[in-house]
């Protein structure tokens, strides 16, 4: 199983330097893993947001910056049960992207399905490569 | 990374675990060893009753995954698929893992194998898995002669 290897970058990471505001909510913040992909027509963004579902997720493209927010709250309430064992943590996510394509807001999709975020960023119909066809003289 | 007096008034088990992960991995890096991280990763609870387990498998078809347990070992099995690329397109970034999963994991006590549960839901699996009847603490009186 050649690619078990490729969970190690499955690995949470802290969001670091990328938070550029206090928050008001305390707690850990997470950077989510993202895949993204880009044809002539769309730029599609994968999250992975475990723990969080549609109304816990908020994206804003303000600007040229794209934000992805999430709270988590604990699967497990704590009462009756210790974590006695812990290999992850739980906190909220926070990632922000520079866009450089110009995008179509009005047709912006995203929508969370099993802890995952897909956002498909259309581009403007200017951004769109263009064929010019060369005419014979 | 030293610490010297770390002040904290609530301890919180995870941050401590990922302080002493963090360290300990700093401490082998200069001997080119890559810290290794189980895929998936999970917490366990324990209770009473019972132990929950939560695993973070985000975008895994619950189809795909695979569970067996057997006295007090729980095996999770499973894929997550490739995100394919369609028609046209290309990869800006490609930082979420893929592939084959196979952990085996350790229970604090035997589990009545009938009764576990697993659901799936928001990328999350958790498994709840209670304690053997046989198992249980038993209260033992003891009788005057």
């Amino acid at each position: 199983m050649a690619e078990v290897e490729k969970s190690r970058e499955v690995k949470k990471q802290k969001a670091g330097g990328s938070v550029a505001t206090e928050r008001t909510r305390t707690g850990r913040i997470y950077m989510p893993n993202v895949d993204i992909s880009e044809d002539k027509d769309n730029l599609t963004l994968y999250a992975d947001l475990p723990g969080a579902g549609d109304e816990d997720v908020s994206v804003t493209l303000e600007n040229d910056v794209l934000t992805i927010e999430a709270k988590v709250s604990p699967p497990v309430k704590a009462g009756d049960h210790r974590l006695t064992y812990a290999e992850y943590g739980v906190g909220d996510y926070f990632r922000s992207f520079t866009i450089t394509e110009p995008i179509d807001r009005d047709r912006i999709e995203a929508r969370m399905k099993d802890g995952v975020l897909r956002i498909v960023l259309p581009k403007k119909e200017e951004a769109k490569p263009k064929q010019i066809k060369i005419q014979a003289e | 990374m030293a610490r010297i007096g770390r002040i904290s008034w609530s301890w919180d088990p995870i941050q401590e675990m990922e302080r002493l992960e963090r360290d300990w991995s700093d401490f082998f890096s200069g001997f080119g060893r890559q810290s290794a991280v189980k895929y998936p990763p999970v917490n366990i609870f324990t209770g009473e009753d019972n132990v929950i387990i939560t695993s973070e498998i985000p975008g895994v078809d619950p189809e795909d995954v695979d569970l067996t347990v057997t006295g007090d070992v729980l095996t999770l099995k499973g894929t997550r698929r490739r995100q394919e690329l369609g028609e046209g397109q290309s990869w800006h970034r490609r930082e979420r893992g893929y592939g084959d999963f196979y952990r085996t994991i350790q229970l604090p006590y035997n589990v009545e194998s009938s009764k576990v549960e697993a659901s799936y839901s928001k990328g999350i699996l958790k498994i709840t898995l209670p304690r053997a009847e046989a198992d249980k603490a038993r209260k033992i009186s003891v009788k005057t002669a």
